[in-house]
């Protein structure tokens, strides 16, 4: 049995789930994100859509002859920690677009929907448990692991940035060639997505979105130790045109704002890359 | 918002005593304004109330009103404060709905401090009576917009539409607001109209800022008041008040085959109503948002293929600040003339 996971949107806030169906002998695909993916998105999806949502459609349409079933959450929790807007309607399009079998769940509780998969493939109640654990200790061990390496970067004595963007966007591999510009001028990226959601209250008291919670309270905890910050967006995100703006306004360090749409020439992005070192630099 | 400015002022000026300053129609500077100081890919309606904003700081406002919504616009006010401050003005920006519940503490605490003779149950009369009115014209509203295309003489409609709002802003108590309306619902119908009984009928649908501002659609609906159609159009502030979570809850029962979970902000409803206009045999339908709304361009898909599996034709608008009238006026004559053609 095949289970395709695409590697866009949800996928980096799924991670749970890769072991807990390795534990269950179960094999997921996912393809790294490429040229093709991102063209077979665009021949999909409406005009208007964002980059990151055309790449998923594109991911989408590249796994659906590859695997048995795709799995699409409806990512949904309270009031005060929404998603995008783009997350609720996922389930509905590739249902009505794509000709796949689909694994779905909706947040309620996090075990119930590990429960509800694993009768749907079959699986009997113990070993769900079983495997339930077993992922919830690997994944937490893993995610520390990183965490704490995110944040020993705070204390190099070389030039530090903070990438603020979704995990969707800064992790996926093919969007980084933006950012591994930045490695031959020996400059730290600390990742914004592997903070806690603490501190946004002391820059925006009526933020709602779960993950962008996250990115603002990571700029609050860095400001002072790093020497730069970098937003990275897809064009046009929803939720970053607004928090983006208002964190703008509201820090006073030298920032870089990289809006992508298309990576056809990398030229451009390495002349303000290179300026935005320069200022670093000379402060 | 269109005529809603008329009990929008009239709760005010019941319930305290200030001075209130009805914001000047939307113009071509105002938007201007707004999309001046706006973000770059921030949706239309954000630069429309900064623009409007803007307008009534110089105009000598300084407390502002604003509200929140389902998708990005809970979060408008905290960005728009930011951005205005960062202009230099000095003012109170009131968000009065947070977290999709109305804020009844920062309500009453606003009103006390305009107003400190304000009495609770005088102003819950008045929005009784207000929330009636709403609901009134609403009512008009859909009566005129089912006729309008057949009127005899020019304008009929509309200047007594203007008569009773201007009536409507004197009532003192719901009994005379209701004789009021049943008065003038008689004198509606009493206006001449030509209308054949098989005539063309058209549903619109879609956002619900760029429906109901007549300027950010660039008066659609006077333009499609020209031609000879039957218009529908289900959004309206009593369904954003008072019905919007039972169409939300009906949407997902009625349109089960094609929506599981429920859509944010209007999307879900759209969904719905498209199936409804399909099912009841209208003859095109015309889906109008502003550019970059999400929730509409997530299911904008799946609204094609149920106007597709139907065989009804749908035509999208999308608006922002620089659309060229011309353009508009173009597409909506050729999608006419289409329609006309396919009864034929």
């Amino acid at each position: 049995m095949k289970i395709g996971l695409p590697k866009g949107l949800y996928y980096y806030y799924c991670q749970k789930w890769l072991y807990f169906f390795k534990e269950l002998n179960v094999e997921v695909i996912s393809y790294d994100t490429t040229k093709e993916i991102i063209e077979l998105g665009n021949a999909i999806a409406n005009s208007e859509m964002c980059l990151s949502m055309k790449m998923f459609l594109g991911h989408i349409s590249y796994l659906q002859d590859k695997c048995d079933y795709i799995l699409i959450p409806n990512l949904q929790y309270d009031y005060k920690n929404q998603m995008c807007s783009n997350f609720n309607c996922l389930y509905d399009l590739v249902n009505n677009f794509f000709k796949v079998n689909i694994l779905t769940f909706d947040n309620e509780k996090e075990i119930k929907n590990y429960l509800k998969i694993g009768k749907e493939l079959k699986f009997k109640t113990k070993q769900i448990k079983k495997a339930y654990k077993i992922a919830t200790i690997k994944y937490n061990k893993e995610l520390k692991k990183i965490k704490l390496e995110n944040m020993s970067k705070l204390n190099s004595i070389n030039k530090k940035i903070l990438l603020v963007g979704h995990s969707y966007n800064i992790r996926d591999k093919y969007l980084s060639e933006v950012i591994n510009l930045f490695k031959k001028y020996n400059i730290e990226i600390i990742y914004s997505d592997l903070f806690n959601d603490d501190y946004y209250f002391y820059l925006s008291k009526e933020l709602y979105w779960k993950y962008s919670k996250v990115n603002v309270s990571s700029v609050i905890y860095c400001k002072e130790q790093v020497d730069g910050i970098v937003f990275f967006t897809t064009f046009p995100c929803g939720l970053d045109s607004l928090v983006n703006e208002l964190v703008m306004r509201k820090i006073d360090k030298p920032y870089l704002n990289l809006v992508i749409d298309d990576l056809d020439s990398l030229a451009g992005m390495e002349t303000r890359i290179e300026s935005f070192v320069d200022i670093l630099e000379q402060n | 918002m269109g005529d809603y400015y008329v009990p929008a002022k009239y709760l005010l000026s019941k319930i305290v005593n200030a001075d209130i300053l009805v914001a000047p129609f939307i113009t071509a500077k105002t938007i201007e304004l707004g999309s001046k100081y706006s973000p770059d890919f921030v949706c239309t309606p954000f630069k429309y109330t900064l623009g409007t904003m803007i307008e009534a700081l110089d105009n000598g406002a300084n407390i502002l009103i604003q509200f929140g919504g389902g998708c990005r616009y809970g979060y408008y006010s905290e960005l728009q404060e930011q951005i205005l401050k960062d202009l230099g003005y000095k003012f109170e920006l009131l968000n009065l709905i947070t977290n999709g519940k109305a804020n009844v503490k920062r309500i009453y605490k606003m009103i006390k401090r305009i107003d400190k003779k304000f009495n609770v149950l005088k102003g819950l009369y008045y929005l009784f009576i207000t929330i009636k009115m709403v609901k009134y014209m609403d009512k008009i509203d859909d009566y005129i917009r089912r006729n309008i295309g057949f009127e005899i003489t020019k304008n009929s409609f509309s200047n007594l539409k203007q008569e009773m709002l201007n009536k409507f802003s004197l009532v003192n108590n719901s009994i005379s607001l209701y004789i009021m309306y049943r008065k003038y619902f008689k004198k509606f119908k009493k206006i001449k109209i030509n209308k054949p009984k098989d005539c063309l009928k058209v549903g619109i649908i879609g956002e619900l800022y760029t429906l109901m501002e007549p300027f950010s659609n660039y008066y659609l609906e006077k333009e499609l008041a020209q031609y000879n159609i039957e218009l529908k159009r289900f959004t309206n502030v009593t369904y954003l008040l008072v019905n919007y979570k039972k169409i939300n809850k009906k949407a997902l029962k009625k349109s089960k085959q094609y929506m599981k979970y429920q859509f944010s902000a209007d999307a879900s409803s759209n969904v719905y109503w498209t199936k409804y206009l399909c099912d009841k045999k209208y003859d095109g339908i015309i889906h109008i948002k502003s550019s970059f709304c999400t929730p509409e361009i997530g299911v904008m898909p799946l609204l094609d293929k149920i106007a597709n599996e139907n065989n009804v034709p749908m035509i999208h608008f999308s608006f922002d600040a620089n659309t060229s009238e011309v353009g508009i006026k173009t597409r909506l004559e050729a999608f006419y003339d289409m329609i006309e053609m396919r009864r034929k």
